[in-house]
């Protein structure tokens, strides 16, 4: 008795065992494949995270996790796809299924979380929002900013956290908001505001880029908000929710484990650490659970490289941005990117 | 002849959507009709929660805690405010410029078909940008304002002018309240900021290019014998403008006018892209906050309904009242 229960269980757990080896696709998986591309909606331009150039190529960090993506699924960067969306459109957008996922510094909060029908996936940024001021009125920090006028994007977290923000601290402001990115920071660089309030990341590619002269502008040293920025996707489909959710997490341990795009290669004929060897393609087959390619983490490192790497180029010291890596950085560097466990 | 007064349209239309909610109301209990009020309740409770963003300006007071319901209101009440104002600048300037087309003086003659030309061949959102951002380029910093007038102070910030209040309990207003420049901003008395200003500037002027046209073609269509009639009776020009040739021009004008204010109403829409936070402004922030995509653009989308009926069915009773009598 008691042995064909054992036996029973041994039975069960092999079937289980066998139902997860082969991962169903999900629906969207295989849209994307028939399709060839990877959708993603990006910004209509925010230096950093998703621009385009003068020849309509885009950058950033939110393009590349987007890049990297297309990479482990299709195998091939190239295929990315990028919808640009206003603030507005972005969750609508995702909804009817125009994208395949949201790569547009979009915050991750309860409300979006649970009410908008998507999932968030791995913080690709932890950004918080602050404030950019002109040199010339004198202020040094967001306690100075009584009875000024603040210009923003509409349809933002932004927009609200600057109103409970004023109304926490009893700092009484005007905000005047504009449904474009644009049209609200031209206002303020005409002079219209007092004060741009967005994300800090979004707020240094504004001053490095598009002030008159940058040396006129500082970014006050409060930030009043926490604005963890993550991909998402829709909801309802978990086989291309864990793809969107592990990819960056396999860019992120890549870095931990000193894997960078000029060394993949050499790595991938050299490497005897079998956890190098999981994200190189050269370890154990982890794609097909994810119903990808045994190389699809070697593919995503191999367009855009490892998370740090996508980090220096796009917003880092080698960029226009020049933002310092601080809580971005890797846990054991003191950061707070800590990527689960590819394996 | 009986002069037969019908009843516009417009106004069965508002009439019909109003038997139709009470007709809902006053069947609540009704078990199918219950399900339509729960519903409704789901998707629509969120009116009832506090919005959390502010409104920078308007005549309804409104506070980041108070709720979605009201910021809706502020904001209908935002398109009225720049909308009305907006269209009286329409008529009165549209009107000048229809007769100013067609009198015989050269210059005047050539400077309004150049006005008309220019603003009604633009579209609205780029003449709204350009204006906006002139204005906020070429005006003086609102740390540094000039004073036009005593007490109209005039920068980045808006015009700001003297305003009367009312003391506490007092019913009439009893003094003005004086705007003073402050370390940032000019404060007190009455503000219209520079998005006010666009937005109405911007509606006003180009409505008025479209409103000229059809004072034209209205004053046009009366026969050239009527006018030589009213001369021949001994009338002044003025006396047979206004006695003889409008009464019969606003036949014609007076429809096509009505669709020129429901076009300015809608347009105010377009304020949203200079910063002024009229009804779609307040609807954009709500969804994006609530995700409630649908319900919002469905308040926004009934709220224009009932405003373009609304205007539609006045402006119909007035056609009647001008309209040829009976010849129905």
């Amino acid at each position: 008795m008691r042995k064909t229960h054992s036996a029973a269980l041994a039975a069960g757990a092999l079937l289980l065992a066998l139902a997860s080896t082969t991962a169903q696709a999900g629906k969207t998986l295989d849209a994307v494949k028939a399709r060839g591309t990877v959708k993603c909606g990006v910004t209509n331009g925010v230096a950093g995270f998703s621009a385009p150039d003068t020849q309509g190529n885009w950058s950033g960090l939110d393009v590349d996790t987007c890049r990297a993506i297309a990479a482990a699924v299709l195998g091939d960067a190239k295929k990315a796809e990028f919808v640009p969306l206003n603030s507005q459109q972005r969750f609508a957008a995702l909804q009817a299924g125009e994208v395949d996922i949201l790569t547009r510094n979009t915050t991750w909060n309860l409300t979006r979380d649970a009410s908008l029908g998507l999932n968030f996936t791995t913080i690709n940024y932890y950004d918080g929002q602050g404030f950019l001021v002109p040199k010339k009125i004198k202020v040094t920090s967001a306690k100075q900013l009584k009875g000024a006028t603040i210009c923003t994007q509409a349809g933002t977290t932004n927009e609200k956290n600057v109103a409970e923000w004023s109304k926490a601290q009893g700092i009484p402001v005007k905000t005047v908001v504009f449904e474009s990115f644009e049209a609200s920071f031209k206002a303020f660089f005409s002079g219209r505001c007092q004060a741009f309030t967005t994300d800090t990341s979004a707020l240094a590619g504004l001053r490095n880029k598009e002030a008159p002269n940058p040396d006129d502008y500082i970014i006050l040293p409060e930030l009043i908000s926490k604005e963890p920025l993550a991909p998402a996707v829709k909801r309802g489909d978990d086989e291309w929710f864990a793809i969107v959710k592990w990819v960056p997490n396999a860019l992120i341990e890549a870095e931990e484990l000193g894997i960078t795009q000029a060394n993949i290669d050499k790595l991938r004929t050299d490497s005897k650490d079998p956890a190098q060897q999981r994200l190189i393609g050269t370890g154990d087959d982890l794609g097909k659970l994810l119903g990808l390619d045994k190389d699809w983490s070697y593919h995503s490192i191999k367009a855009v490289g490892n998370h740090g790497e996508m980090f220096e180029r796009n917003v880092g010291p080698k960029s226009a941005l020049q933002l310092p890596r601080g809580v971005n950085n890797l846990w054991s560097k003191g950061g707070l990117l800590y990527a689960m466990p590819v394996r | 002849v009986k002069a037969v007064v019908r009843v516009p349209a417009a106004l069965w239309a508002l009439l019909a959507f109003a038997a139709v909610a009470i007709a809902l109301w006053l069947l609540r209990a009704l078990p199918g009709v219950a399900g339509l009020w729960a519903w409704l309740a789901a998707q629509f409770g969120f009116l009832q929660q506090p919005a959390g963003f502010g409104i920078a300006e308007g005549w309804l007071a409104f506070d980041s805690a108070d709720s979605y319901a009201r910021a809706f209101a502020a904001g209908l009440v935002n398109t009225v405010r720049a909308a009305v104002p907006a269209a009286v600048l329409a008529v009165v300037l549209g009107t000048l410029l229809g007769i100013g087309r067609l009198t015989s003086h050269l210059l005047v003659r050539a400077l309004c078909t150049a006005y008309v030309e220019t603003l009604r061949n633009v579209p609205l959102l780029v003449q709204l940008l350009m204006l906006y951002f002139a204005l906020t380029h070429l005006l003086p910093d609102s740390t540094e304002p000039v004073q036009l007038l005593p007490g109209w102070w005039l920068s980045k910030g808006g015009l700001s002018l003297p305003w009367p209040v009312r003391e506490d309990g007092a019913f009439w207003p009893s003094r003005l309240d004086w705007p003073e420049p402050t370390a940032f901003n000019v404060i007190g008395g009455a503000a219209l900021s520079p998005e006010y200003l666009t937005i109405v500037l911007g509606l006003g002027l180009y409505t008025a290019a479209f409103v000229a046209e059809i004072v034209r073609a209205g004053i046009g269509s009366v026969s050239s014998g009527q006018k030589l009639a009213a001369q021949a009776l001994g009338m002044q020009p003025g006396q047979q403008l206004r006695l003889v040739v409008l009464p019969q021009a606003l036949r014609v004008i007076v429809p096509a006018l009505t669709n020129q204010l429901l076009s300015l109403v809608k347009n105010s829409s377009l304020a949203v892209a200079v910063g002024y936070p009229e009804l779609v402004s307040v609807a954009n922030t709500s969804l994006n906050s609530t995700g409630r995509a649908f319900e919002c653009i469905a308040i926004v989308m009934a709220v224009y309904l009932v405003l373009s009926l609304s205007i539609s069915a006045a402006m119909n009773m007035y056609n009647a009242r001008v309209a040829l009598r009976g010849w129905r």
